[in-house]
């Protein structure tokens, strides 16, 4: 997405180390551009951000607040941390409600080990979920001639519902419901299959970071996204326009 | 009795793909037998579990009456309590039930699915509780290594470890469902 400004260059500390920013980057893509791992499960090149997941928070000096790298542009002088010890208790702890909301089982999952759910927990260290399980009744949808929709293992990161939205221009999912009753639905929570909207373009499969939305006639640990397609497309549309 | 260092294997609900794991650490469990003794474990013969043993294996998640009065028995006379996979640090597949009633999971592996003889045994099998729930939901665990099953390298890394005296560092090596 274009911004509406023009670009000035920002410099800034992160970790101590100083870099240079367009005024117009986020901090979550600065630190990427540097080398600077941040973790993230929302954030998806090629769609516009939406801070859902929490798991990118960082610190900036002088404020008590945690702000997401996703939605915080770079200022002027500005000091942010990426990593301390209180980030990380943070970022375990959203991961353990991310894994004890829905039911998610690794051991029979199609996406088992090209997960990214999976791949960030043990990244982030964690052996366990120290908070119990809720164990929700949620039907899997698989109306779809080719897909599958299957909301145990949702992470509810929304980047289907942007990519539809925002590279396909079909909107056929959204989100209803909120805080724990929130779930991704097609048109107006209509069995996928019967969604007119759907162009059966298979995106929100692709850029799906976890097993939520696969490919029928997969078995365990067949599924691998691929959403490299994406940068390109925009970067081709983008030159188109201009 | 020897002064080696005890070890206990216990198996709750689980596939028994962990202990077959622990068993493809091969010729080296001759290695681990110099260091400890086996002193409680499907795999060798003793009914009773010790009055103290230094590491214990928990292969399975709790889903009986018998998994729960088992593990806190264990829990009790244990130093080094691990979680062995994915069910006991999870519950993995156990807790697949979960979403159901104990009577809805009975009547679908018993009335439902069965062909001859349909009856819901009442004896012999342990009542099953309302939940499957991992490990260290019902008593405290010192140690997690997640895997479906972990590797044999992993167990015995672990192993080694423990039976230096340190705790080993799980969190790199594996991973839920690896």
């Amino acid at each position: 997405m274009k911004r509406p400004f023009k670009t000035r260059i920002k410099t800034l500390k992160i970790d101590g180390i100083d870099v240079g920013a367009r005024e117009d980057e986020t901090i979550l893509e600065l630190a990427q551009e540097n080398g600077i791992f941040i973790p993230t499960l929302c954030h998806l090149e090629g769609v516009h951000d939406v801070g859902s997941c929490r798991l990118c928070l960082v610190e900036v000096k002088g404020s008590n607040k945690l702000f997401p790298s996703c939605m915080t542009y770079a200022e002027e002088g500005m000091e942010v941390i990426t990593n301390s010890e209180r980030l990380q208790t943070y970022r375990r702890q959203v991961l353990d409600l991310l894994f004890s909301e829905r039911n998610h089982v690794c051991a029979v999952c199609v996406s088992n080990g090209n997960c990214e759910l999976q791949w960030m927990a043990g990244k982030l260290g964690i052996t366990h979920v120290g908070v119990p399980y809720l164990y929700p009744q949620l039907a899997v949808d698989a109306s779809h001639p080719y897909y599958a929709h299957d909301p145990n293992r949702c992470i509810l990161c929304t980047r289907c519902v942007r990519v539809c939205d925002e590279i396909e221009g079909a909107h056929t999912w959204d989100v209803m419901g909120r805080g724990v009753d929130c779930q991704i639905i097609s048109d107006l929570n209509e069995p996928w299959g019967l969604a007119e909207s759907c162009t059966r373009c298979g995106k929100c499969v692709q850029v799906c970071p976890t097993g939520a939305l696969f490919t029928k006639g997969k078995a365990v640990a067949e599924m691998k996204k691929r959403h490299e397609f994406l940068p390109y497309l925009r970067s081709m549309r983008e030159g188109r326009n201009e | 009795m020897s002064n080696k260092a005890t070890l206990a294997t216990v198996w709750l609900d689980g596939c028994s793909g962990c202990h077959m794991s622990f068993l493809d650490i091969d010729e080296r469990i001759l290695e681990l037998a110099e260091l400890a003794d086996l002193v409680y474990s499907p795999l060798v013969d003793n009914k009773e579990f010790p009055e103290m043993a230094d590491i214990t294996l928990i292969e399975g998640a709790v889903s009986s009456e018998e998994d729960y009065h088992k593990i806190k028995m264990v829990r009790e006379h244990t130093r080094i309590l691990v979680s062995l996979g994915d069910c006991a640090v999870t519950a993995n597949v156990p807790a697949m039930r979960n979403r159901f009633s104990v009577q809805q999971v009975l009547d679908r592996a018993y009335l439902e699915n069965a062909v001859l003889n349909q009856h819901i045994p009442v004896e012999v099998i342990p009542p099953l509780r309302k939940l499957s729930v991992p490990v260290h939901q019902v008593v405290p665990v010192d140690v997690f290594i997640p895997g479906c099953p972990p590797s044999a390298d992993n167990i015995f890394f672990a192993l080694t470890e423990l039976l230096a005296g340190r705790i080993p560092e799980m969190r790199t090596l594996t991973r839920f469902g690896a």
